[in-house]
């Protein structure tokens, strides 16, 4: 199966731009050990891995009565700690879980992603 | 996919003794059966489905034409084909729908023919899953292992028939969609989940012994449901201590189902009539509990319950109890966990060793915590009763009736209040 797996710099981990170097490199650290973890796992493979922009430097599009309307973003609360993402492929539910103890304290989404095939 | 699936009562009357037999092997056979089921075909539904079918035909042709040699191996064939059949069928139609996910050490379980083949504890860990709400986990578990109706599920936990079979439809396909899988977790795991599973199976065991809303004050029938489930998990993994010490407390509190109430009414643990408790279960749960050394984090706290209850369980009289050491039970269970349903608790217990005085003191601490609950009122009515505060009592007695919602419930406490006030 395919996941998405969304990381919010929320609860026990600040936002990045609020780490000190040092937080920041260990954070780094964890990310490499997560990548590390993927790739021995049997059945798992890492497709994409981004770190996002500040929330703040998001635009956000809504269409209403038909018209796109251009505002500051983004769209939801939450979404302004949104950091990063990976997609990956994953034998289930439970390998995704043990792989993210590996990561930086984020609060942490996990959605299958749909095989539109 | 319907969740019409339940009990089977299709039987002709006429014919009680296969339909005994049949409602005989309902109980004991369901959540084995499903569970190879489930194991063989990683399709919840439709062998969910396909077994509430064997059963059906179980009970339209066995009256008639006599009972198979084998009725479970004839049960599980049959609900098999059943699910085979509509697998093909969607092939056909092009419209396979996804497979369970399976852990990668998973294998599949034996034959059926292997006696005492069973795959419960998988299904059980399925069910009880974190990613899925709590009570959709009880829910799903009592349904799927134990067979119990979606109508006594919606009586359990107080909602409508329609919203329990949603709720248990939306628990089965998030079980698929998400990939949550099927197979024994190892080691720290499997014990992180076994206490999930514990708080689950207490959940369901809660909402049938204590109900917060309604008419009935228990509902021994559907908390007996629970009890059965902690049995069934104390047989798999007779090791796991903290689901010895629920097993235990449950059947220790169960015990007392028939003396709790009397004409509708509650009957508090003092004014019970002790020759009415369950002294079979009482003796189980004593035994079950005895043996369970010193444990930490959840499985402590469920210990230190059982222990709590095999004082009162054990106590011959009323005035028998051991409230000091009931006491010291509870002030470590509140160190450990700060619930102020235990405080609540322990104040009843601090009042009993220290005075009533000392209850009210304690209950004090309560009112941030939990305002708007009524037993925290009546605990202290009945303590300021005791104290001679007789305008404390009045008061407290007139504000956990505005708070419960229980009918039994509230009865019991206008009968404490008027005896109060004719005294």
């Amino acid at each position: 199966m395919k996941y998405f797996v969304l990381l919010a710099g929320a609860g026990e981990m600040p936002p990045w731009e609020e780490l000190t170097a040092a937080e920041q490199e260990a954070g780094m650290a964890r990310h490499a050990a997560f990548d590390e973890a993927c790739a021995t796992r049997p059945g798992v493979e890492l497709l994409s891995a981004e770190a996002l922009g500040e929330g703040s430097d998001a635009t956000t599009l809504r269409t209403r009565g038909g018209e796109m309307v251009i505002t500051d973003g983004p769209f939801a609360e939450i979404a302004e700690q949104i950091g990063g993402f990976y997609v990956l492929d994953a034998p289930d539910l439970d390998t995704v879980i043990e792989l993210c103890k590996v990561l930086p304290a984020y609060d942490i989404d996990i959605r299958p992603v749909l095989d539109m095939s | 996919m319907t969740s019409t699936s339940g009990q089977s009562s299709t039987c002709p009357d006429q014919l009680i003794e296969p339909e005994q037999i049949i409602e005989e092997i309902y109980r004991a056979e369901w959540g084995r059966l499903l569970s190879l089921l489930v194991a063989r075909t990683r399709r919840l539904d439709l062998a969910e489905d396909g077994l509430s079918e064997a059963f059906a035909k179980a009970c339209e042709r066995w009256p008639g034409r006599g009972m198979p040699a084998n009725p479970s191996g004839w049960l599980f064939t049959t609900a098999y084909r059943y699910v085979v059949d509509h697998l093909r069928a969607e092939a056909v139609a092009g419209r396979k729908a996804p497979l369970l996910a399976v852990r990668a050490e998973w294998v599949p379980p034996e034959d059926l023919a292997v006696e005492l083949a069973d795959d419960r504890l998988h299904l059980i860990l399925l069910c009880c899953h974190p990613a899925l709400a709590r009570e959709s986990q009880s829910a799903l578990a009592l349904r799927l292992v134990l067979g119990t109706s979606t109508e006594q599920l919606a009586r359990l936990f107080l909602v409508s028939r329609a919203t329990m079979a949603a709720r248990l439809t939306r628990a089965k396909r998030k079980i698929v969609r998400a990939g949550i899988p099927l197979g024994t977790p190892l080691g720290e795991e499997l014990r992180n989940r076994l206490d999930e599973v514990c708080r689950t199976i207490y959940l369901a065991f809660t909402a049938g012994y204590t109900p917060m809303v309604g008419v009935e004050l228990l509902r021994a029938d559907l908390a007996g449901d629970a009890v059965r489930l902690a049995a069934v998990l104390h047989d798999l993994e007779p090791d796991a201590t903290q689901v010895r010490s629920m097993l235990a407390l449950l059947l220790l509190q169960h015990s007392r189902r028939d003396a709790r109430q009397r004409h509708g009414r509650l009957v508090p643990l003092a004014d019970q009539d002790r020759s009415t408790w369950h002294q079979d279960e009482i003796r189980t749960g004593l035994e079950l509990i005895a043996e369970v050394e010193q444990q930490d984090g959840y499985a402590e706290e469920l210990r230190l319950q059982a222990l709590i209850a095999a004082e009162h369980a054990s106590a011959a009289t009323a005035p028998a109890t051991d409230w000091a050491m009931i006491e010291r039970y509870y002030a470590d269970l509140d160190a450990r966990t700060g619930s102020p349903i235990v405080r609540l608790g322990r104040a009843v217990a601090v009042a009993m060793v220290e005075g009533p005085q000392a209850g009210l003191a304690m209950l004090s601490t309560l009112e941030a915590t939990l305002p708007a609950h009524h037993r925290v009122a009546a605990v202290r009515a009945e303590l300021a009763q005791r104290a001679g505060e007789l305008d404390l009592a009045d008061a407290s007695y007139e504000r956990a009736l505005t708070l419960c919602h229980n009918d039994a419930e509230r009865a019991h406490l206008q009968e404490k209040l008027d005896a109060l006030r004719t005294d």
